[in-house]
């Protein structure tokens, strides 16, 4: 049983990493990074590795996401200025 | 053509290193030495419940020390390489109501909890480095809900300082009393499994996640700037 559920993780951490990297959509593609460290942290749960699957969904999921979405965002700044 | 021929070539030489791996593949029933030993003598030696921490903050302590320092200096890179622009005022659309009522909600449960999970890193799962990622995780909330929040930089430099000394004074107060860098065992080791207990771990853990909650939280502000 338990396997069944870490290979269905696995395949849709296998979809999220190609949607992170085909995705025209930056947004949408740093959520599927997300995704990814989201379900990989359940993996090392399922595995019994606790400590490493909070590091995994706090950081991750969580820190990391936060943080791309806030370099989207100056990038995007940054254009706007060097273009008006 | 060529270019995606090659790309498959390295794929199939990928392939035909790596399937021994799955090929190959048996579950270890016994620990190996070294881990055998930290099994055996850890609850004894260093008094922790959670083995992993009497590995990451005892065992391997100069490891964690080095993972800090490398932390360190990836929060100085990102405020290197970030320069503040000039100032321009923005006018930012203030936070919805729904975000800023649940913020007013959630924010003390979340700082609790990463206390909670730094405090007892050597009872249960989690620690320095997990609380202060969900500490800062806190004051990211804090950031979205409210825009014109501004952290005083001068606590938060106090606060990273401090704290990165302190942790070097634990260690080498273990250098001095007990028996090496980053020993816990000069304080004294307690029950096993309550709270006041594995000597100077928890201490240690608790600068642990002011250090990683104050780095983090720089960097995030840097960001956001």
């Amino acid at each position: 049983m338990i396997q069944v559920i870490i290979i269905v993780l696995g395949i849709i951490m296998l979809l999220a990493a190609i949607l992170a990297i085909y995705s025209r959509n930056l947004i949408a593609a740093v959520i599927s990074a997300g995704v990814i460290s989201l379900f990989a942290s359940i993996i090392y749960l399922l595995l019994a590795a606790p400590d490493v699957a909070m590091t995994e969904a706090a950081i991750g999921s969580g820190l990391t996401t936060i943080i791309f979405l806030f370099a989207i965002k100056k990038i995007k700044e940054d254009k706007e200025d060097s273009d008006g | 053509m060529v270019k995606r021929f090659f790309v498959f070539l390295v794929l199939i030489i990928f392939i035909y290193q790596l399937l021994p791996l799955i090929t190959n593949f048996k579950p270890n029933t016994e620990l190996k030495h070294i881990a055998n030993e930290y099994v055996e003598s850890g609850p004894q030696k260093v008094g922790a419940s959670n083995l992993v921490t009497s590995v990451v903050v005892t065992y391997r302590g100069l490891d964690t020390l080095g993972e800090i320092a490398v932390l360190f200096i990836a929060t100085t890179g990102v405020g290197f390489v970030l320069k503040n622009k000039k100032e321009k005022k923005k006018t930012l659309r203030p936070a919805s109501e729904i975000l800023q009522t649940g913020t007013n909600f959630l924010l003390p449960l979340i700082f609790l909890f990463g206390i909670y999970v730094f405090v007892h890193g050597h009872l249960t799962p989690g620690g320095g480095f997990q609380g202060g990622v969900i500490i800062t995780s806190g004051i990211v909330l804090l950031m979205l809900s409210n825009i014109s929040f501004k952290l005083n930089h001068m606590v938060l430099n106090i606060v990273e300082s401090l704290s990165g000394l302190s942790y070097v004074i634990m260690g080498i107060l273990g250098l001095v009393l007990a028996a090496g860098f980053l020993d816990n065992g000069f304080i004294s080791l307690g029950k096993f499994g309550t709270l006041f207990s594995a000597g100077a771990i928890p201490i240690i853990y608790s600068i642990i996640g002011f250090k990683v909650g104050s780095e983090l939280t720089g960097i995030v502000e840097k960001m956001r700037k």
